[in-house]
């Protein structure tokens, strides 16, 4: 009898510690996230030792290896947000699209063959994309159009586009499919068409579940290395037309850390670039947690 | 007025009809595009492809030769971040969905784990150079880079592992609680082998997602070339997607490399895309199963 009291407080205390370990472990994320933070900052901030916040974020001329060295990065700033918008207007609509058709009209035998192709899609690597922006599409956007050159802020926009369709696809489909069967169902019994459910009633029901799709699809965007780095051109400028070539951020930190003095100005200010980036993609998915949150979909009470 | 209510049906019936026009229309381009890319990879790559491709180094500044060490140091850093991934993705699902209550704190470690997914892979290149390579002296590695892509792969082991557990079925915890069991031994004898194929997909999928990342590894394990293959964990290592890129952008002479870089792609592009639809078929016999 004693021994049995004893054996459950002991069972009782392992238990308490196995459960406390788990805790910490599941703490794993957030010190990551703290980590990245901390020694971004670590690295980032020394540059504002030679140069303004302000004359750092919207400085013109990012020159970073003249003497002396301009450290402006508003030209890539606007070349992240310029691929961002103009592959989102590509992405949003065929991304929706596709999920409405997943979750509404194709036949399951249709389905099951598109779904793989979606999450195949997603799995392309970076590179690859932008690989094939470079020696495909480039040449063609060249002869088509007739610029200077193919790699530019339409080809980046294009390949970003394919790579955040899988995002909003996914995300939006499950939105969609988890619209409550009885508000569909009210909507045909009263006469409207299927195509009139999903305008007036599904889409409503489900629009905090897209929105969270769009943005973190524009947040993987604005976030995306290679291609940008491939195929956006490379050229610190505010474009001006759709063929231009622009330098977003990523690119212009994974092209030039290799060259970067160690812990000199210009590694400081790439890591400083690195953390507009994050507070960037930090603020997208913040947005897309409070909407989801927010606006929780919770059947009827949402329309 | 009879005409004219037939009318307007008929006209609400061509809107759905144009609109089902589109939505089919906007799969299909993702499928064409996806062909597209298979059909030219394949098409140019095909060739490239031989055993001596595959088995032997690089030679005469790259430009003839193999990709045997990048084969090899691919394989290395992503199974280095499985190993470091899996234990605290796991660990962590297991937290999430079997001991967490619903409140503040178990909200803040899902938002950390959101957003931890959503950080640029450029940035965990940067960390991973700051804090594992130069902070923890551990150099460009092998080391360094598993480690970053470890970080990386979490939030995908994280998902689909509690994915995996919150489809074991109530009765199964309910049955071995009721029968004396303790929570831990619950999870370990029961949930967690039923849990596990599941799991087993998480891992699969964060290996080809590992296997294809470039820019982490760039700062932190990749190097142009390496005369041998690695013979510990702290030395630097050709990858494929590094080869890739490094051939493209700033090989001796690009245009005379393209047959290794298309060859270089499709190696990856089969090697990611076979991990990604082994999960794939795996998963649709699991959902057959239950």
């Amino acid at each position: 009898m004693a021994t049995s009291s004893h054996s459950g407080k002991s069972r009782y205390r392992t238990e308490k510690i196995i459960r406390i370990t788990f805790f910490c472990i599941s703490l794993a994320s957030i010190a990551t996230l703290a980590l990245i933070t901390i020694f971004l900052f670590m690295e980032g901030l020394p540059i504002f030792k030679e140069v303004s916040v302000k004359d750092f974020v919207f400085g013109q001329y990012w020159y970073p290896t003249d003497e002396p060295p301009d450290f402006g990065i508003f030209s890539l700033i606007v070349g992240s947000l310029s691929v961002t918008v103009v592959s989102s207007l590509i992405s949003i609509p065929l991304g929706v699209l596709t999920a409405l058709y997943l979750a509404e009209t194709a036949s399951a035998g249709i389905r099951q063959w598109v779904k793989p192709i979606v999450e195949l899609m997603a799995a392309l690597p970076s590179v690859v994309i932008g690989f094939f922006g470079m020696v495909l599409i480039a040449p063609f956007l060249q002869e088509v159009f007739g610029v200077a050159t193919g790699l530019n802020l339409f080809n980046a926009s294009l390949m970003l586009a394919f790579m955040s369709i899988p995002t909003i696809c996914s995300i939006s489909e499950d939105a969609i499919f988890s619209v409550p069967t009885e508000l569909k169902e009210a909507s045909l019994a009263l006469g409207a068409t299927h195509w009139e459910t999903i305008a007036r009633v599904i889409l409503p029901a489900s629009l905090s579940g897209i929105t969270t799709a769009i943005i973190l699809g524009m947040s993987r965007a604005i976030g995306e290395t290679m291609v940008v780095l491939m195929v956006a051109g490379g050229a610190a400028i505010v474009p001006i037309s759709l063929f231009d070539p622009v330098r977003p951020m990523p690119a212009s930190i994974a092209a030039e850390m290799a060259e970067a003095p160690f812990r000199g100005d210009h590694y400081h200010a790439l890591f400083a670039t690195a953390v507009v980036l994050f507070l960037f993609t930090l603020l997208f998915n913040l947005a897309a947690d409070y909407i989801s949150h927010k606006y929780k979909q919770v059947g009827a009470s949402t329309l | 007025m009879f005409k004219n209510s037939n009318s307007v049906q008929n006209r609400r019936k061509l809107l759905q009809f144009i609109m089902f026009g589109f939505f089919k229309m906007s799969a299909a381009i993702n499928g064409i595009a996806l062909l597209i890319i298979f059909y030219f990879l394949v098409s140019r790559g095909w060739r490239a492809i031989t055993w001596t491709f595959l088995t032997q180094p690089p030679i005469d500044s790259m430009t003839r030769g193999g990709i045997l060490p990048c084969i090899v140091g691919t394989v290395c850093l992503s199974l280095g971040a499985i190993i470091v991934a899996i234990p605290i993705g796991v660990a962590s699902a297991i937290y999430l969905n079997e001991y967490a209550f619903q409140g503040r704190i178990l909200r803040i470690i899902r938002l950390g784990i959101s957003n931890l997914a959503g950080v640029p892979s450029i940035v965990f290149g940067l960390f991973g150079l700051a804090f594992f390579v130069v902070y923890l002296k551990m150099g460009v590695s092998i080391l360094a880079g598993a480690l970053t892509l470890g970080v990386l792969t979490l939030p995908v082991i994280i998902g689909t592992t509690e994915e995996a557990l919150r489809a074991v079925p109530k009765t199964y915890r309910e049955a071995s609680l009721g029968l004396g069991a303790t929570k831990w031994q619950t999870i370990y004898r029961v949930v967690l082998p039923a849990a596990l194929p599941g799991i087993l997909t998480g891992g699969i999928l964060g290996l080809s997602r590992a296997a294809g990342e470039t820019a982490p590894i760039m700062f932190t394990a990749a190097v142009f070339f390496t005369p041998s293959l690695p013979s510990s964990v702290f030395d630097e290592i050709m990858a494929l997607p590094y080869h890739i890129y490094v051939l493209a952008t700033a090989g001796t002479n690009i245009e005379a490399t393209r047959h290794l870089q298309y060859g270089t792609a499709l190696v990856l592009i089969v090697l990611v895309l076979g991990l990604n639809l082994m999960a794939i078929i795996y998963r649709a016999r699991l959902q057959k199963q239950h």
